[in-house]
């Protein structure tokens, strides 16, 4: 994947750059020795590695615009890093960037339980925002794979998702407010405990710009009250257009799940040799969750298996209870640590109509024939996001660019069918070459013009989504002869 | 000027000279003077999958021709638009793309989302006559920019629409409603916080002053509903309660508080002002109002007030936004409809609408 040149005039300055920051921030809190940049040379996707000029670490908003107000100054671009997890390369450096990490900023601020939100700063991880109202049975929503360790301000650069969209929507679905600083060093409050804009919705452009407009500091998030229970069920069929076929009547039916997961033959002998959950053998398996008290819950379960029926599953399988239940999604929780197991994988996401479900995945099948890869199919069937996983062996010469070219085959595909790039990872660098595939040269520029608004220097994570010569003229980092 | 195409629409705008008037099903205000752009040729549904709760339409779409369409599938716009021509007495019909472009969103926002959030994709032509598009038709999507948002709610000012996918949803089997009566302001929001705060999935919560009803909504299955009712009862055992188990009935609750409806016949301007729930009547002691209600557990105050008064000075040291929707006719000069913005933010705004509409086509949008 190519990255701009650095920029010399930066790397020729990294001294005077690393002494301003210094009289900024507390000592601890910038860091410019390589052995200690280098943990901060990749983000998820390991392929691609570079260590930054500096990073450096605040602890508060007034920090962050210190920082940025500095970098500013000094022509140098920034790179703002939540835990590091994206899979797109959202966070990877350039050699002439300074990493701008959120970590310490992990404080929760305000709960307000009568007002249903929280605000916090956004170093904080995913799952404790959940951790620190679960006490009182309230719970924050998006929830993607990583939440472990993913970092909310990473969720708002990305528009993070998660297995339970379906019925709660999506991070921006979920975001009332942020606190942001911008290049220059001012900072912004957007949005915050009451409900949508008065004017432009800035706050709907934020969420999901991948760190190219601001550094989100603190955010306010809704928080929603935990059901009062849910219970997934476990279907086998015959066939991945059967299984298909069986998640649109579902949703037909005005049943609304709480959960739609998709597996398919790979990947559920990969996930039983790994865990042992005891899935069936069979081509397709679908996990789907409902929620509410144990009658309703019996209910919506009642008319799920009754349309699951009539498509002959091999196998239907209710939880009856929560040792059960947790067996149910062992499998499907545990799939990227099988395949990790057997292979190095890269992992897609793009999204499709679900009504193009069958013919996409038999198309995936055809080219991973073609390419002579394996791909296993798991992914949020209810919404249409997909995540192939492709196989490959990194230690082989060609293979991983045999797996990107493999990838963005099945990209362009999902984009073909009225889909698109990504739902929930982000594009990053990883699916930035393929922007041209989905969207205009006048669509890029609406969007890029938004940026210019924003950073009008183009020093915020500059060489990310959008590709590299159609965002040229605007960096402002002059691409120096090699 | 009546496009009949995406690509008529756009020389139109690169043919103007001076700013021009979007209209859609023109309920919303009285007709523009000057040169005027309608979308209603950019009609028709496209694309319609009840099973990837998917809908595409043109633009000047009636919202009606969509509701029809989904009903017959059992489906429906979940985000509640509101109808406004009870409150302002206009006529026409509402478009999809007014919905979109204004963010129109009702009850169910509490619960479900607003416009905004059901909304996947969009087309439309910005101020240069260029003709983009943004997002698409899947319910996840996070490639490139989420311009879709920044196009809701813009109110016309970046672009006109010309297309729009939209998120639904399939009608729950039944809907009820428990009132409580006996309830202040106070009371009534604490109620309503408590209620949207429990796991009974209440998907509307309002108070009517002048009624003393307090209004919670429950949609789901028929025992579903029934159960939830009556566990949403146990939790007021002081107040008192008028359980509404009729699906019409309810229904008609609904759609008086979605359009306003108790300030329908109020005199003087009404306004809308968003505002963290528990500030809901906090505000309205402030502004005295003639009239008002609450919707959004509070966080909704609807607030009929004398011509020509200023509500924001209400909101000081709260935060929120008032937005005007209907101005009595003549009397004194109005404060901006739309709320003011403070500095850097007004810049971002400024500069956003510069970038998308540089000579100043769209200005007109601003007052809207």
């Amino acid at each position: 994947m190519e990255m701009p040149t650095p920029d010399r005039s930066v790397l020729s300055r990294k001294e005077e750059i690393v002494a301003r920051l210094r009289a900024v921030l507390p000592a601890e809190a910038v860091i410019d020795e390589l052995s200690e940049t280098r943990a901060y040379e990749c983000d998820a996707l390991t392929a691609y590695r570079c260590p930054p000029l500096a990073a450096v670490l605040p602890a508060s908003t007034e920090e962050v615009s210190a920082v940025l107000k500095v970098c500013h100054e000094m022509g140098v671009p920034v790179v703002p890093r939540g835990s590091g997890t994206s899979l797109a390369g959202g966070a990877l450096p350039t050699a002439d960037c300074v990493i701008l990490g959120v970590a310490r900023m992990n404080e929760v601020l305000e709960t307000d339980y009568e007002n249903r939100f929280i605000r916090l700063q956004t170093g904080r991880t995913n799952l404790s925002v959940t951790g620190a109202v679960e006490a009182e049975d309230f719970f924050y929503a998006p929830d993607p794979s990583s939440q472990l360790a993913c970092a909310i301000a990473g969720n708002i650069a990305m528009n993070s998702g998660g297995a339970h969209c379906l019925k709660y929507g999506v991070t921006t679905n979920n975001l009332l407010g942020v606190t942001m600083v911008l290049m220059d060093g001012s900072v912004v409050e957007i949005g915050g405990a009451h409900l949508d804009a008065g004017g432009l919705d800035l706050l709907g452009v934020i969420c999901g710009s991948e760190g190219q407009l601001g550094v989100v500091t603190e955010a306010t998030l809704r928080i929603l009250r935990n059901p009062e229970g849910a219970r997934p069920v476990l279907m086998g069929f015959a066939s991945n257009e059967v299984a298909g076929a069986c998640v649109s009547d579902i949703i037909k039916a005005g049943v609304l799940p709480v959960a739609i997961e998709f597996m398919d033959r790979p990947c559920i002998r990969a996930c039983e040799a790994f865990a042992k959950a005891g899935y069936p053998d069979c081509e397709a398996l679908l996990i789907v969750e409902v929620e509410g008290s144990e009658p309703e819950i019996d209910h919506q379960l009642g008319l799920i298996t009754e349309i699951a029926r009539r498509h002959d599953p091999v196998e239907l399988r209710e939880a009856r209870d929560a040792e059960e239940a947790g067996r149910i999604w062992l499998g499907r929780k545990s799939a990227f640590g099988a395949m990790g197991q057997i292979n190095d994988y890269m992992c897609l996401d793009g999204t499709i109509p679900v009504s193009e479900l069958p013919r996409v995945l038999t198309r995936i099948g055809e080219m991973s024939k073609d390419y002579g890869l394996e791909v296993a199919n798991v992914f949020h069937a209810g919404d249409g996001n997909m995540h192939p996983l492709i196989l490959f062996n990194a230690n082989e010469p060609g293979e991983l660019e045999k797996c990107e070219a493999l990838g963005a085959d099945i990209l362009r595909l999902c984009v073909e069918v009225g889909g698109c790039l990504t739902g929930e990872h982000g594009v990053g660098i990883e699916k930035r070459d393929l922007m041209t595939a989905q969207y205009d040269p006048a669509d890029l520029e609406a969007q890029m013009a938004v940026k210019d608004v924003f950073d009008p220097a183009w020093l915020l994570n500059p060489a990310k989504v959008f590709p590299l010569a159609v965002s040229e003229a605007r960096r402002s980092v002059p691409i120096a002869a090699e | 000027m009546r496009p009949a195409s995406e690509e008529e629409l756009s020389a139109a705008i690169r043919a103007a000279t001076e700013p021009l008037a979007v209209r859609g099903g023109g309920t919303r205000s009285a007709p523009p003077e000057g040169p005027v752009i309608e979308t209603g040729a950019l009609t028709g549904i496209r694309l319609y999958e009840p099973g990837a709760l998917t809908l595409v339409a043109g633009a000047g779409t009636p919202l009606s021709e969509v509701e029809t369409a989904l009903a017959r599938e059992g489906q429906r716009l979940a985000f509640e638009p509101m109808d406004h021509r009870p409150l302002l007495g206009t006529k026409g019909e509402p478009t999809l793309g007014g919905v979109a472009a204004a963010n129109v969103s009702g009850p169910r926002r509490i619960q479900a989302g607003a416009a905004r959030d059901f909304l996947l994709g969009v087309r439309f032509v910005d101020g240069a006559g260029q003709i983009v598009k943004n997002g698409g038709r899947v319910m996840k999507n996070v490639t490139g920019y989420d311009l879709v948002k920044l196009l809701a709610g813009s109110r016309g000012r970046l672009g006109v629409l010309t297309e729009v996918a939209l998120k639904v949803l399939p009608v729950p089997e039944t809907s009820a409603t428990l009132v409580l009566t006996g309830l202040d302001d106070q009371g009534a929001v604490a109620a309503m916080s408590r209620a949207l705060g429990s796991p009974y999935e209440v998907s509307g919560a309002a108070h009517l002053p002048d009624r003393g009803a307090c209004c919670l909504r429950i949609e789901g299955f028929e025992s579903s509903v029934a159960y939830r009712l009556k566990a949403l009862a146990a939790l007021f055992p002081e107040a008192g309660q008028e359980p509404q188990t009729d699906p019409e009935a309810s229904a008609a609750l609904w759609r008086e508080i979605r359009d306003a409806q108790p300030l329908a016949a109020a005199e003087g301007d009404v306004w809308r002002l968003s505002v963290k729930p528990s500030d809901g009547p906090e505000v309205a002691r402030r502004l005295g109002a003639k009239a008002h209600f609450y919707d959004w557990g509070g966080g909704l105050v609807w607030a009929a007030l004398r011509a020509g008064e200023d509500p924001r000075p209400a909101l000081s040291g709260l935060g929120g936004h008032a937005t005007l929707v209907r101005a009595a006719p003549g009397g004194p000069a109005r404060p901006p409809a739309l709320h003011p913005e403070p500095e850097p933010l007004a810049a971002l705004s400024r500069g956003i609408a510069a970038k998308f509409d540089p000579r100043g086509i769209f200005a007109q949008a601003e007052a809207a």
